[in-house]
């Protein structure tokens, strides 16, 4: 980690957003993860996503677990809320938060150990509620803050850096995802912002439980020549199934694209996405063949990337439970808190 | 040519940077760039802020021979292209800087070069003693030379001594520096003015002149009225010289300074001084197109005095034989010349300003009425002598220029700069070497790490505003001539402006194929001046930054491909060489490495502070 802290001094022309922030007001503190952690490239990308889409800081709230990914929402949106968890908890805080708040932009954190390890059951239910909130994964297939010891998501033909052989098989979370019914699954490479931040923008404007597993290579304990989560490998074996421009609602579909090979998908919030099909058998629509996409990519030995699934017609928790349509904080006292005769009046009905 | 450079070439995109060239990292060293004797400032801004002031001192010295005056009126190249300026609004206070490693150096004979005792038998004549000649004179000294110098005023120093009012430069700093120099043994003929070259160069038999008599004759203004009231219109550097040498002791209570540049606002101070009421400066053109430096301007109206622009000076007005007024025409802007000035026309509005003295200061030419034409020595057609830019010497072989005598009128430092380029060119014509073979300038790359995230520079950023030089009273000030008004920085002071420095010589080094593009120093770059991406012609790359980089006097580093075919571009104009590009490397890719450049001079033994960071 670095002893200074980053200059305040920036660009004198740095583009401004339509509230008149520059990307750096959306930093955090200085990263004190690993030089060259995959992990702070996802931060860079969350700070350049939420700048662009002129979210105010103060309307996100950031939710982690434990582990080197769940230190990173240190590092980008100071001025948001935020809330290191429990070990694999996160997806029920994050829960409680979004029952409390509904009006706020919930990012969850997590990583390998956190979301398919210790917090695989509450990763589960989180997709299951269709929690409406961006889930991210920094994926480097290996515990980094213990001495890399292999994750569940490690692949079976990856050894460790000292040599030993991996002898179990990966969980593949974006399938589990897809099979549990979440709304937006995509995969990402932390070393690829150009695929990573229109997913992100997309992710974050998805009404509903959006899951975004990035590959993020640990350069301390899993960027070995031998490692499938390595900057090397993971730029050899990337099989992007599309390519995705984020458009937001104000802006103008410019770019021409041929019908077919090309899919226009509108989002909750009148933003759209334009997705541009480079594997002409995927339709992201399709959870099957979302699936088989994953799955005869992997058997080729390749990772697939880029928006995997999406159906934009999914219910969220809120629609589902049919809560009210206001946060909590702005329910009337007499509305939250009715008083004892209407307990007594509940507690009357269930004798 | 490297093999991946022309292929880069070929193909129309951004051939990779050659870092092997000196020239690429000191032109990003802007300050040591744009000065014309090329000071290494960092270096000596950080010995300050060490406390180390003799070492400052010396740097400076061995650079520009004269740190203590020209930490006080140098015309600052330096400053409008510090970094700094563009990060935020202003840039460091080098000059003033300068003046604190010359105030606080203490004791620094045992610094000064050798000088040989034995001499080489060469006799130099060096004409005028300002600051071209001076340096020729410090430079060839301790190579052996002997310097004869002719100065038709009785006391060294040129313009530095009757052009530059003691308030600004006082006459002790001034002295210190010109002796420094004659106490090498210059043999100097003070009240001598040569009045002919060709005699010169027949009765005396040097090996070499140098002419270094400056600009020396300040423009007059023909119009009407102008012989009647004769006797209070005064020629502007003149008058300064009477005032310098003190047969000038007072001045009328109503002055009229006639002009916008330097010596316009030196005269309108001194007027102040010498008992001046009410004293005002008129220029012809706009305000914004002043010639004087902007802290110049400030000064004077610091002490109350009126800068009126857009006055178009027309007639003097006399009564009874003795200058009563100025008329002038009041002159209106009507767009912009070819050059982009602003086009005038008379307004029609006519203003009379009632003085008792009027100073004019609106330019100095050469002039040479004492070198004859027909020695070979050939004047271009604005009668001014055809000098070579490189070597300094004019069209007879073994007669050198230098100074403003070169070109017309320029400052101090470029003097100096001149001075020691014609003291290359003298050592050469001497012994027979070829004039147009110059020295090459010495330069490293030394790795400034000494640990995990440590550096043997300062590389947190200081977020300050630049320090403001404190002044002497104004009420005791403006009483006397000689009380100097910059008080100079103290210790404190200076320390706490010397942390504004960027450290622009410590340079961000790429080495492509460390590098495993996790974007690491792109995403921590406080100032987005590092891009991985495609290569292109630089037009379209430099759009193609995360900011775009317009700023097209700053270079792009540009890398060899790397893995992926992509390149590294580094945009070098507000990188803040922070170093956290290097801290935040998991390969060493980038290292933070001081560059040291030496400008060649004649003589090693001026440089051997430079050279110690050479070895």
């Amino acid at each position: 980690m670095s002893y200074i802290p980053k200059p305040s001094a920036h660009h004198p022309a740095l583009p401004r957003n339509t509230l008149g922030l520059t990307r750096r007001d959306y930093e955090g503190t200085m990263s004190t993860l690993c030089a060259g952690c995959g992990h702070d490239s996802i931060t860079a990308a969350l700070i350049e996503s939420c700048f662009e889409l002129d979210i105010p800081a103060h309307r996100i709230a950031k939710v982690s677990g434990i582990g080197c990914s769940s230190k990173a929402p240190t590092y980008f949106l100071n001025r948001s809320h935020g809330f290191n968890s429990v070990h694999g908890r996160m997806p029920s805080i994050t829960t409680g938060a979004a029952i409390a708040n509904r009006d706020l932009v919930y990012i969850g954190v997590s990583g390998d150990g956190d979301t398919a390890s210790i917090g695989l059951g509450q990763f589960c239910h989180a997709v299951r509620r269709r929690l409406n909130m961006t889930y991210i994964v920094m994926n480097n297939g290996c515990y980094g803050l213990t001495k890399g010891q292999f994750s569940a998501t490690n692949d079976k033909a990856s050894p460790s850096k000292k040599g030993e052989a991996n002898p179990f098989d990966a969980i593949d979370l974006c399938q589990l995802a897809i099979q549990l019914g979440a709304g937006f699954v995509a995969r990402s490479f932390s070393g690829d912002k150009a695929q990573l931040i229109p997913l992100i923008k997309a992710a974050l404007s998805y009404n509903g439980f959006a899951f975004l597993d990035v590959i993020s290579p640990c350069v301390t304990f899993n960027n070995h020549p031998t490692s499938t989560k390595s900057y090397d490998y993971v730029r050899a074996h990337n099989q992007a199934v599309d390519s995705l421009d984020f458009i937001e609602e104000k802006e103008e579909i410019t770019a021409s694209y041929a019908e077919g090979t090309s899919l226009a998908v509108e989002m909750h919030d009148g933003s759209r996405l334009l997705l541009h099909k480079l594997d002409e058998q995927h339709d992201p629509r399709d959870a099957d063949a979302a699936l088989m996409a994953i799955r005869t990519n992997a058997a080729k030995g390749a990772v697939a990337t880029g928006l995997l699934h999406i159906n934009e017609t999914q219910q969220d928790m809120h629609d589902i439970l049919a809560t009210d349509a206001r946060p909590l904080n702005a329910v009337p006292m007499s509305e939250l808190c009715p008083g004892s005769r209407a307990l007594e009046a509940i507690n009357a009905r269930l004798r | 040519m490297a093999p991946s450079q022309i292929e880069a070439r070929s193909r129309g995109r951004t051939a990779p940077t050659n870092t092997s060239s000196p020239q690429y990292f000191h032109k990003v060293v802007d300050c040591q760039w744009a000065c014309p004797t090329h000071t290494p400032v960092p270096e000596y801004i950080r010995l300050i802020a060490q406390g180390r002031y003799a070492a400052a001192f010396m740097l400076n010295w061995e650079s520009n021979v004269f740190p203590a005056i020209l930490g006080r009126v140098c015309d600052r190249p330096c400053e409008p292209a510090c970094r700094r300026g563009r990060v935020e609004e202003k840039p460091v206070a080098i000059c003033r800087l300068k003046r604190v490693a010359a105030d606080y150096k203490g004791e620094i004979d045992a610094f000064m070069p050798e000088i040989p005792k034995e001499k080489n038998g060469k006799r130099i004549a060096l004409i005028g003693a300002g600051p071209a000649s001076l340096t020729v004179a410090r430079d060839l000294m301790p190579l052996g030379y002997s310097c004869v110098l002719f100065e038709k005023d009785p006391r060294g120093g040129g313009l530095m001594r009757t052009n530059i009012p003691s308030f600004r430069l006082p006459v002790g700093v001034l002295d210190e520096e010109v002796e420094r120099i004659l106490g090498f043994g210059v043999e100097a003929r003070f009240g001598h003015e040569i009045k002919s070259l060709d005699v010169l160069l027949k009765t005396e038999g040097f090996d070499a002149v140098f002419i270094g008599t400056g600009a020396p004759k300040g423009k007059d203004l023909d119009i009407p009225g102008r012989r009647e009231a004769a006797a209070n219109i005064h020629i502007g550097i003149d008058w300064l010289t009477s005032v310098a040498f003190e047969h000038v002791h007072t001045v009328g209570k109503r002055v009229v300074v006639i002009g916008g540049g330097n010596t316009a606002m030196d005269c309108c101070r001194t007027s102040l001084r010498l008992g001046g009421m009410q004293v005002t400066v008129t220029v012809r053109s706009p305000r914004r197109v002043m010639k004087a430096s902007p802290w110049e301007i400030e000064d004077a109206e610091h002490e109350g005095i009126p800068i009126l622009d857009n006055h178009a000076p027309k007639e003097f007005l006399v009564e009874k034989g003795r200058l009563k007024g100025v008329r002038f025409q009041k002159m209106k802007e009507v767009g912009l010349d070819k050059s982009g000035r602003p086009r005038l026309e008379p307004s029609g509005e006519e203003v009379v300003l009632e003085c008792d003295d009027v100073l004019m200061a609106i330019g100095q030419e050469n002039s040479f009425p004492w070198i004859e034409r027909n020695i070979g020595l050939e004047f271009n057609e604005w009668d001014m002598p055809k000098v070579d830019e490189v070597t300094m010497m004019s069209t007879r072989p073994g007669v050198f220029f230098g100074g403003d005598a070169a070109w017309g009128p320029e400052n101090i430092i470029w003097a100096v700069a001149h001075g020691h380029q014609a003291a290359i060119s003298i050592d050469h014509f001497c012994h027979g070497k070829r004039l147009t073979e110059r020295p090459q300038p010495g330069a490293n790359l030394i790795s400034q790490k000494m640990g995990i995230h440590e550096w043997s520079y300062k590389n947190d950023y200081a977020p300050l505003k630049r320090v403001a030089m404190p002044h002497a009273d104004k009420a005791q000030a403006l009483r006397n001539l000689k009380v100097e008004v910059e008080l100079g920085y103290d210790d404190k002071l200076a320390f706490k402006e010397a942390e504004r420095c960027l450290n622009c010589d410590v340079q961000t080094v790429f080495s492509a194929p460390l590098c495993i593009e996790c974007d690491a120093c792109m995403d921590i770059c406080p100032v987005d001046c590092i891009n991985f991406l495609n290569n292109e012609a630089e037009p379209l790359l430099r759009e193609k930054l995360r900011v775009p980089a317009h700023n097209k006097t700053q270079d792009i580093y540009v890398s060899d491909n790397l893995k992926t075919g992509r390149i590294m571009a580094k945009d070098e104009d507000v990188c803040l060489h922070c170093g956290l590009c290097a801290e935040r490397c998991p390969t060493g890719a980038w290292d933070m490495q001081k560059f040291m450049y030496v400008e060649a001079q004649a003589a090693q033994a001026c440089l051997t502070h430079h050279n110690a960071y050479l070895r």
